[in-house]
């Protein structure tokens, strides 16, 4: 096919579609009708207060929770039931990072990665170890390849989780809070692989409370308030003219 | 009355072989009944889970002396009699299956749920994550109450002396009533008791020290 020149950009497609999300724990609605598309190669950042909903959102686009009402789809299909061929085609297209690591802590760094990579992509443990090894070059730990989680920093175990995520070339990264538990050092370093993700290319959905960072990388930001999207679009736009006083007093009290 | 004399040394330690054969019946049988109603406990379906748990309760608030005397007698009088051996094993098996069962679900419920959670998102499928993830950081968990149990189970193979079973204690008592010396007697018995649970400990701490240096 030639090439076709002078088109303007084509419109992209939204990778990800949440509709109308409800999500209650016993009484407690904890997402109250929630909706936003995320675009190929964008980068999201969720902002919002403790309870706002923010970590469960991403929970129930990872289908670690169930929704009550409302549909998600990511790359074309509905999250699923746990067991459902929907499901298993969510855990290729979806990778998720979350706050405390997770790391299994009785295999090494390399195990971590190849795991999934030899059990559930079936491939032989020689060309799991590869990909082992690129991924933890992306992440610049190739020398803790043979260490134990307890033997690394927790910035260094996140960014091999990070790693353990990407080895199955995900469509989609999920990061759930994945500085909050660093020191500002450690954070730097988890921040900056995730900046070089972003200029990869790789689709994004981070939960964060680094303000500095949403607005260095995200490209759209959704504030999250009450279990709604209170207020959300393009980074430099809602920052610069925050439409709600709720965000923009979240905006100033996070500074 | 006969003088306590090397013959009988020899006799107790041959009856020993009796409370070793016993224990490692109860505790290989123990073992795998026993880890299927751990894992029955942490089932996703309420009667399986259910059914284990009833059969745990049941075990547990039975004297162990009550099981043999059913197992023994009870299922004697209803025509199928057991020899004593199978007796004493089968009692021994489903009473340190209840006892393991409960240890080794604590244990599977020990590792944190976010390994799941984590496993989960990488695609494992359930047998999966118990295989690779779950079960093998239970296992370094359930080491210590594990052996602890074991040495209750070697000194448990006693009361299958009461059904006639001729193993250690039994041996000793035969002992006694031929030359009554009692205290000379029992002391060896228990002296033989220590020495086949004492490694058991040993062999934990040793167990214990290098699962965690392996991580």
């Amino acid at each position: 096919m030639p090439a076709v020149e002078g088109t303007s950009e084509a419109p992209r497609e939204a990778i990800i579609q949440i509709r109308d999300v409800v999500k209650e724990f016993g009484s407690l609605r904890v997402l109250d009708g929630v909706g936003f598309d995320v675009a190929r190669g964008q980068v999201t950042a969720i902002v919002g207060r403790s309870g706002s909903g923010k970590s469960t959102l991403l929970r129930c686009i990872a289908g670690l929770e169930t929704v009550q009402a409302g549909t998600i789809t990511v790359c074309g299909h509905p999250v699923g039931r746990p067991g459902s061929a929907a499901r298993a085609q969510l855990r290729r297209d979806v990778g998720m990072v979350f706050q405390s690591y997770n790391l299994f802590p009785h295999l090494t760094v390399e195990r971590n990665i190849t795991l999934a990579l030899t059990l559930v992509k079936k491939q032989p443990r020689e060309a799991a170890n590869a990909k082992a090894a690129e991924v933890l070059a992306l992440v610049g730990l190739t020398d803790k390849r043979l260490a134990y989680p307890e033997q690394l920093s927790g910035g260094q175990q996140q960014r091999v989780a990070i790693a353990r995520s990407l080895a199955l070339s995900p469509q989609v990264m999920l990061f759930d809070e994945v500085t909050s538990a660093l020191d500002p050092e450690l954070t730097a370093e988890v921040l900056a692989v995730m900046e070089d993700l972003a200029r990869r290319g790789m689709t994004m959905i981070t939960v964060t409370h680094e303000m500095g960072f949403a607005r260095r990388v995200a490209d759209l930001v959704v504030f999250m308030h009450q279990g709604k999207v209170w207020e959300s679009g393009p980074t430099d736009e809602l920052f610069a003219k925050p439409k709600t006083a709720e965000f923009s007093q979240f905006v100033s009290s996070e500074l | 009355m006969i003088q306590l004399n090397a013959n009988h040394l020899i006799y107790l330690l041959e009856a020993a072989r009796w409370t070793l054969l016993l224990s490692l019946i109860a505790f290989v049988g123990g073992s795998v009944v026993g880890l299927a109603l751990a894992l029955m406990r942490v089932s996703r379906i309420a009667v399986v889970r259910g059914a284990a748990s009833g059969y745990i309760q049941l075990i547990q608030g039975t004297p162990l002396l009550i099981i043999l005397f059913l197992s023994y007698f009870g299922l004697g009088i209803m025509g199928y009699k057991l020899v004593p051996i199978v007796a004493a094993g089968l009692s021994l098996t489903l009473y340190a299956a209840a006892f393991l069962g409960e240890i080794w679900r604590g244990c599977i419920e020990a590792v944190p749920r976010t390994q799941w959670e984590a496993s989960d998102c990488l695609g494992l499928n359930r047998f999966q994550q118990y295989a690779y993830v779950i079960l093998p950081q239970s296992v370094k968990l359930a080491i210590p109450p594990t052996v602890g149990f074991m040495v209750q189970i070697v000194k448990n193979t006693s009361l299958a002396s009461v059904i006639g079973f001729v193993e250690l204690s039994r041996a000793g008592q035969i002992v006694n009533n031929s030359t009554f010396e009692p205290f000379v007697i029992f002391t060896i018995v228990a002296a033989i008791y220590f020495a086949l649970c004492y490694p058991l400990s040993l062999a934990a701490r040793a167990l214990e020290r290098r699962s965690h240096a392996g991580r």
